[in-house]
C-alpha cells in the first residue's frame, strides 16, 4: 500500500526518530512510504488554545498536501483526534463546499499509526523484539476520542523479550495538555507528579504511549528528577529489532 | 448591578488561586480520597446498568428539546404551577431574584429561614442579601450547615464541604456551638446537626429550597437529596419559597423516569436517592399552604442564544465531571472562584457573567475529555472550553495589550511558519542555532526564557536534535532515489 506519513510538527522538529521507526516497521511490513514535503501541522496548538481563525489556513493547508493520499498514517493520537474532531467543524464554518467535500472524503484515509497496523493493516505482530520492562501510558485521545481502547497493548504483547507492566490509573491524564502546561504550570506539574508516581511504581524501565506530546512532558519530569526511566513512542519500540536472548 | 458583585466570590484567575490552593496539602487529600470514593462508587452503579449509554442519550435529547422550546415550556409550568394554587415569579437577574425573596420573607415578618442546599441562591449570593436585611438564613443540608459555620465557600455543588474532613468538620462545629468533647466520627457529628437543626425545624415556619427539576406539564417541582433535611422543609412550614434556574424545567413527568436514574448514579453513586419529593402547588391541610417559585434567568437566556455553548444549560447539576476531573482533583472547587467548580463551572461561570468574569476558566483543563464521557446529558465540555477559548483570544485581539501580547504574537508567528514545509524547515534550523545559549552542560534545558518557563519550572527540555526527520528523509531520498516507490 501507498502510505503517506505526516509526522506532525513537533515529531518533524523534535523527535526524528519516532519518524524513522515508522518508516521502518512499514516498510518491513511491505509498504511503500511518501512523504510530502510542503506539509506542516495539523492546526492543534492553534485550534485548542483558541486560535481559531488562525488555525484554519493551516487545516486547509493540510487538507490540500494529503488531499489524494490513499492513507495518511500518523504517530500520534492527539494530531488524528484534531483532524477527526475538529476539521469538519471548520470547514463547515468556512461555507466553502469544496473544503467541506474534501474535509469528508479524506477523513476516512487518516489513521492514528497502531491504528493504522491494527485495523487497517490487520497486523498485530510486527516482527519486533525489545528485552526491556516496558509500560504503556494511553493518551487521553486514544482513549477518549480514538477510542483506540487495547490497540497499541495487543501489538506491544506481541514484541519478542518484553516485560509488560500495567499502569495504575491509566485512564488519568499525565497533565500536558498542550499550552495548558505552560498557562497552568502548577496543576500542570502537580498531575505530572501523579503519573510519574504511577509509572515509577511499576518499576519499568520505559514508558511507552503513542502520544510524544504526553511523552515530552513525562519524560522532561523524570529527568529533572534524576530517574532512570526512558520514555520511547510505540514506533520506536516495534521498529527494534534487538538481537534475541 | 455589575456583572459578580452580587457575589462574596474574589475575582481572580485561576493559575493564581490554584498555586495558592496547591500548598495546602490536607486539602488536596480530602478532595482526592473524596472524589475517588465518589468516582469508585459511581463506577459500580453505572457498570452494572445495560442500557446506561441509551439513558445518556435519551437525558441529553430531552434536555436538547427543551431548551429548544424553553420559552413554551416555563410559560406551561408557570399556568400548571398556578393552577395547582403556587405564585410564580420571574427574576431576570440575581438582584431581582434576591429582591423578590426578600419581599415574600418580609411579608410574613420572618427573622429567620430554614434553607435545603441550593447552588442557586448560591450563586445570587441569597444568604448574604437576606442577612443585610435582617433575616438569618439557616442551612439544614449537612456539608452547607459546615460551610455556614465556618465561614467557607461551597468547594462541590453536590457535596458542598467535600475539601472539609471530618477532624476539620469536628473543630468547626466544636468552636461555633460551643461544645468541648464532641467526637468526629461520622455518627457523632451527624447527632450535633441533627440536635442543632430538629429546633429550627420545628420552630421556623418558612423555608427556602432549589430545584432539581420543574415540571411543565403538572407544575410540580422535584428535589432528590440524602439527608431528609430536604423532606423536612419541604412538609413542615407554611411557606415554601423555591428558587430555580429557568434551565430546570423539563416536559413531562415521565421525564423523569430517565434523570432519576441518571442523576443518583452520576452524583452521589446511589441506585436512587434516600428522598425524592415532589410536589405540586398547594393542597389544603397538607404541607405548606403558601408556595412560591422565583424562576431566575442571570445570564441563561444569553447562553441559549450561542449555538454551540447552549448545551451548558442541559447540566443536571450532578457533579461528576468535577469527580473525574484530574484538575479539579489537584485543586479543589476554590480555584475556580465560583460557586459552579471543576469542568462545569469552567464552561457555565465565565458564560453568565459573559466573559467578565472567569475568562481564565476555559484554560483550566487539560481537554483530557473525562468530563465528557461521564457526564449523563452528554455536555461535550471540551468543545464548549475550546469554542470559548475562542471568544476569550477574540476579545484579547480586539484591544491593543492583547494583541502585542506574547501569546497572540507567538501564535501569529507559528502560524505563519505553518504556512509552508520550506518555512517549517527554516524554523527549525533557526531554532538549532537560537537554543544554543539555553542547553545545560547534560545536554538538555532547564530554563526557557518568556512564557516557556513555565515548561521548565518542573520540566527539562530536550533540545532541538542534529536533524529534522524531513532532512534525514531528504537526504535518504538524494542518497537512494529508488527507495521511494519501491518496497523492500
Amino acid at each position: 500500500m501507498d502510505v503517506s506519513l505526516f509526522i506532525t510538527c513537533y515529531n518533524d522538529t523534535l523527535f526524528p526518530e519516532t519518524g524513522k521507526a515508522v518508516v521502518r516497521v512499514l516498510e518491513r511490513l511491505g509498504h511503500t512510504i511518501d512523504f510530502p514535503r510542503d506539509q506542516t501541522c495539523c492546526g492543534q496548538m492553534h485550534w485548542n488554545t483558541g486560535y481559531l481563525r488562525e488555525a484554519v489556513p493551516i487545516i486547509r493547508h493540510f487538507v490540500e498536501v494529503f488531499r489524494d493520499a490513499e492513507a495518511v498514517c500518523i504517530p500520534s493520537s492527539s494530531c488524528v483526534a484534531m483532524i477527526r474532531d475538529h476539521y469538519p467543524k471548520a470547514a463547515l464554518e468556512s461555507g466553502d463546499a469544496s473544503f467541506i467535500a474534501d474535509v469528508d472524503a479524506l477523513l476516512p484515509r487518516v489513521w492514528e499509526f497502531s491504528e493504522f497496523l491494527v485495523k487497517k493493516l490487520g497486523v498485530e505482530d510486527v516482527g519486533a523484539s525489545y528485552a526491556h520492562r516496558v509500560t504503556y501510558h494511553a493518551s487521553c485521545h486514544s482513549l477518549r476520542s480514538l477510542h483506540l481502547g487495547d490497540v497499541p497493548m495487543r501489538l506491544l504483547r506481541n514484541v519478542r523479550g518484553i516485560e509488560l507492566a500495567d499502569l495504575p490509573s491509566i485512564d488519568r491524564c499525565c497533565g500536558f495538555g498542550g499550552t495548558f502546561a505552560i498557562k497552568n504550570a502548577d496543576v500542570s506539574s502537580e498531575m505530572l507528579g501523579e503519573k510519574m508516581a504511577s509509572i515509577q511504581e511499576t518499576k519499568a524501565e520505559v514508558c511507552t504511549a503513542v502520544d510524544n506530546s504526553c511523552l515530552m512532558h513525562i519524560y522532561g519530569g523524570l529527568h529533572r528528577q534524576r530517574t532512570n526511566v526512558r520514555t520511547a513512542h510505540l514506533a520506536e519500540i516495534l521498529a527494534s529489532e534487538e538481537a534475541r536472548a | 448591578m455589575s456583572a459578580g458583585s452580587e457575589l462574596n466570590w474574589p475575582d481572580r484567575a485561576f493559575p493564581t488561586a490554584a498555586k495558592e490552593l496547591l500548598q495546602n496539602t490536607q486539602l488536596r487529600r480530602n478532595v482526592r480520597h473524596a472524589t475517588d470514593v465518589i468516582m469508585r462508587k459511581r463506577a459500580h452503579v453505572v457498570n452494572e446498568m445495560s442500557d446506561w449509554e441509551a439513558l445518556r442519550e435519551s437525558g441529553s435529547a430531552i434536555k436538547r428539546h427543551t431548551l429548544r422550546y424553553l420559552d413554551t415550556y416555563l410559560v406551561q409550568f408557570e399556568q400548571a404551577c398556578t393552577a395547582a394554587g403556587g405564585h410564580v415569579h420571574w427574576a431576570a437577574d440575581a438582584a431581582e431574584a434576591n429582591a423578590i425573596a426578600l419581599s415574600l420573607l418580609k411579608a410574613k415578618s420572618a427573622t429567620e429561614v430554614i434553607k435545603i442546599k441550593s447552588m442557586t441562591t448560591e450563586e445570587i449570593g441569597l444568604n448574604r442579601s437576606l442577612e443585610a436585611h435582617g433575616i438569618h438564613p439557616v442551612e439544614t443540608d449537612l456539608a452547607e450547615l459546615i460551610n455556614q459555620l465556618g465561614e467557607e465557600r461551597p468547594s462541590h455543588i453536590v457535596a458542598p464541604a467535600l475539601h472539609k474532613n471530618r477532624h476539620e468538620v469536628r473543630d468547626i462545629f466544636a468552636r461555633t456551638m460551643h461544645l468541648d468533647s464532641i467526637g468526629d466520627r461520622p455518627e457523632d457529628l451527624t447527632e450535633v446537626a441533627r440536635q442543632y437543626l430538629r429546633a429550627k425545624f420545628l420552630r421556623v415556619p418558612i423555608a427556602i429550597s432549589g430545584a432539581n427539576f420543574l415540571i411543565a406539564e403538572t407544575g410540580g417541582v422535584c428535589v432528590v437529596e440524602s439527608e431528609g433535611n430536604g423532606r423536612m422543609c419541604l412538609t413542615l412550614p407554611d411557606t415554601l419559597i423555591t428558587i430555580a434556574g429557568i434551565e430546570k424545567v423539563i416536559p413531562r413527568f415521565q421525564d423523569l423516569e430517565v434523570f432519576l436514574q441518571t442523576l443518583p448514579r452520576s452524583a452521589t453513586g446511589e441506585r436512587m436517592n434516600p428522598y425524592n419529593s415532589i410536589w405540586t402547588g398547594v393542597r389544603q391541610g397538607d404541607g405548606p399552604q403558601e408556595f412560591h417559585v422565583i424562576l431566575l434567568d442571570n445570564g441563561r437566556s444569553a447562553i441559549l442564544h450561542d449555538h454551540e455553548a447552549a448545551q451548558t444549560l442541559k447540566c443536571i447539576r450532578c457533579g461528576a465531571c468535577q469527580n473525574t476531573c484530574p484538575v479539579y482533583r489537584q485543586t479543589g472547587g476554590h480555584a475556580y472562584s465560583s460557586v459552579y467548580a471543576g469542568p462545569i463551572g469552567a464552561i457555565l461561570t465565565p458564560q453568565l457573567y459573559q466573559l467578565e468574569r472567569g475568562s481564565s476558566l476555559p484554560y483550566a483543563s487539560s481537554l483530557c475529555g473525562a468530563c465528557y464521557e461521564v457526564c449523563p446529558v452528554k455536555i461535550n465540555i471540551p468543545e464548549v472550553l475550546i469554542h470559548l477559548r475562542g471568544q476569550v483570544v477574540a476579545r484579547e485581539q480586539a484591544t491593543l495589550t492583547g494583541e502585542l501580547g506574547p501569546w497572540n504574537l507567538g501564535m501569529k508567528v507559528a502560524a505563519k511558519i505553518f504556512a509552508s514545509g520550506d518555512r517549517l524547515a527554516l524554523a527549525q534550523h533557526l531554532g538549532r542555532i537560537g537554543q544554543k545559549p539555553f542547553v545545560g552542560k547534560d545536554g538538555f534545558i532547564d530554563h526557557l526564557p518568556l512564557m516557556l518557563g513555565g515548561w521548565t519550572q518542573s520540566r527539562d527540555a530536550e533540545p532541538l536534535p542534529p536533524q529534522s526527520f524531513r532532512e534525514w528523509w531528504s537526504k535518504r531520498e538524494k542518497k537512494d532515489p529508488a527507495q521511494k516507490g519501491g518496497g523492500h
